[in-house]
């Protein structure tokens, strides 16, 4: 201990503290403050470029994401269009089925009716027909029968016979 | 420098040199256990390293 | 890989030069006491001197012949003296300045008589008056030109980013470190709200005492970081920053230790007032100790070799100073690391915030 004290060199000191302090405030002038600027700087930007590359990953998932819900949403869209067509083609075909058969039916009836018309037109005429034929015929006979007196009384006493009967 | 002295010194150095080497055992039993965190271990085992060697000098020096 | 082969290269070539450089120093040519001489002569090394000496040696007319440049002594004693070291000639001489007369014995400066006449203590110290010595010392000048040669590497690195955001050259090299600086010792220390205000300090204290350490191992025979002059200067700035700098939480836990009962925070307030003294102090005490004992070593075992005389000892103590020398290179930059990292400690303990209410 003693030897150091000894040792100890006030001169040297004082240079060693001027020399030193001096040193350290040259340097954080012109070097430290400049260099770890320049680093900070760089290291800021590398992560500013760091978190935009973030950004730009994040954005381009988002669009993408984005892109495949639309594409969802599309094909949704197309297969409700496609859902709905479909409900529109099956109704229409039901709706003309449906019209077609009532027409049919309409028609069914109108000629059923016609045909019932026709037919009691037809019957009716038959009738109208039989009867002037059955008169005609009658006509025929009776005037044939009534050329002679006999036939007549004996035709009128049928006739009579008949009458009581009916 | 006196018989004391020098045996005191002999007594500091043995002593600091215990000291050290068990730091640097265990930093090392620590390293082996714990590789990932080496760096840390070291700093630390050179802090405590550097105490007892500060400790050690002093003592030298006053004996 | 080129690269690494040429740094290992470069790195044997490095330390090869340095030992033997060292060794060529040590081999004089004199019949004395070899042990003694590498003695006082390591001792020799380790001082600083107010000339730049790269070479020594007794010639064959057995005087003394240096081989370097003076350098400027300056002197406070009723008035600046200021003259050259060699008038000194290494302690040979007296040197007479303005009808004073000054003398170097064993490194420091007395004043003296014309002749020279040194006086002694009872404990054999000189007596002489002793001038304030603010004399360019070997020491003085390396610190001056290690601090030109930071400037000039940080300041051109500096300059390289004006233009670009990477750095060019030497930037490359010293980007990581000052980097690791920041990361690894400033923001976990200190924390990310306060480092910014200490990096300077830290950084500058890193690099300072890196490049010192560095060039102390070359064949310079520059020492700076084992003067406690140095060291001293450099634990007193980490003192004077952390006490000025230190918030109300600092010193509360100083006087007045939280959560711990009032008869225990008397006994606590004068432990932890010199524990901050105590910090700085080991700090000044650990780079001091280190770098000096290193020295010593290394160049003890390379004294060895020449006192073996035989080729399996000195061939032994060759590649045991080769491996110090190498480990030598890693206590450098270890220093270095810790003084910078318990400095940031002490930082960050005196700007710590509140947070102990759980305790």
């Amino acid at each position: 201990m003693e030897k150091l004290i000894e040792q100890f060199s006030l001169g040297l000191f004082f240079w060693q503290l001027v020399l030193f302090v001096v040193l350290v405030l040259l340097l954080k002038k012109f070097a430290w403050k400049p260099i770890l600027d320049a680093v900070e700087k760089r290291e800021e930007g590398i992560k500013g470029a760091l978190e935009s590359a973030e950004k730009a990953k994040l954005d381009m998932q988002n669009l993408q994401a984005d892109n495949q819900k639309l594409l969802k949403e599309a094909r949704a869209e197309r297969e409700e269009m496609l859902k709905e067509a479909r409900d529109i083609k099956n109704k229409m075909i039901e709706d003309a089925k449906g019209e077609a058969q009532a027409q049919a039916n309409k028609m069914i009836a109108q000629a059923q009716s016609a045909i019932e018309s026709e037919k009691k037109a037809a019957i009716a005429e038959l009738k109208t027909q039989v009867a002037n034929l059955s008169i005609d015929i009658a006509e025929k006979v009776i005037r044939e029968e009534l050329s002679n007196k006999d036939k007549q009384e004996k035709l009128v006493a049928s006739m009579l016979g008949e009458a009581k009967l009916n | 420098m006196t018989i004391p002295n020098i045996v005191g010194a002999g007594l500091i150095v043995i002593g600091a040199g215990i000291g050290i080497g068990r730091i640097g055992g265990q930093a090392m039993e620590a390293i082996a256990r714990q590789p990932e965190a080496s760096g840390k271990i070291q700093t630390a085992m050179l802090i405590a390293a550097a105490l007892i060697e500060g400790i050690g000098f002093a003592a030298l020096f006053a004996a | 890989m080129q690269n690494i082969m040429s740094l290992k290269r470069f790195c044997f070539l490095f330390i090869f030069v340095t030992a033997f450089a060292h060794a060529n120093e040590e081999t004089k040519p004199e019949a004395g006491d070899l042990k003694t001489e590498i003695k006082e002569y390591i001792s020799h090394h380790l001082l600083d001197t107010h000339d730049f000496g790269l070479y020594s040696y007794v010639n064959d007319a057995g005087e003394h012949i240096h081989i370097g440049f003076p350098l400027p002594v300056i002197l406070w004693d009723n008035g600046l003296q200021v003259f050259s070291s060699s008038k000194l000639n290494h302690g040979e001489s007296v040197a007479e300045v303005n009808g004073n007369y000054y003398k170097l014995y064993h490194g420091k400066i007395y004043k003296t008589n014309a002749e020279g006449e040194i006086r002694y203590d009872e404990h054999h110290h000189a007596a002489n008056y002793k001038p304030l010595d603010f004399s360019i010392t070997k020491n003085v000048l390396v610190i001056f030109l290690v601090g030109l040669l930071i400037f000039f590497m940080f300041g051109r690195m500096a300059k390289s980013y004006k233009n670009d955001a990477l750095p060019k050259g030497m930037g490359r090299l010293l980007e990581p470190i000052v980097l690791y600086i920041r990361d690894d010792i400033a923001i976990p220390n200190i924390g990310k709200k306060h480092y910014k205000r200490y990096m300077s300090f830290l950084l500058t204290v890193f690099f300072f005492i890196w490049i010192i350490n560095l060039l102390g191992l070359t064949p310079l025979g520059v020492n700076v970081t084992n003067n406690i002059a140095v060291t001293f200067a450099l634990a007193l700035l980490t003192y004077l920053i952390t006490t000025f700098t230190a918030n109300k939480n600092y010193w509360g836990h100083i006087f007045w230790m939280p959560g711990v009962p009032w008869p225990m925070k008397i006994i606590l307030a004068p432990i932890e007032l010199l524990g901050t003294f105590i910090k700085p102090f080991s700090l000044l005490i650990r780079l001091y100790a280190n770098i000096t004992a290193g020295h010593i070593v290394l160049m003890s075992i390379i004294g060895l070799m020449f006192i073996f005389k035989n080729w399996l000892g000195s061939s032994l103590s060759f590649g045991l100073a080769f491996v110090l020398a190498l480990l030598e290179l890693l206590v450098a930059a270890l220093q270095a690391y810790i003084f910078t990292m318990l400095s940031a400690l002490y930082f960050g303990s005196a700007v710590e915030e509140h947070h102990h209410d759980s305790h």
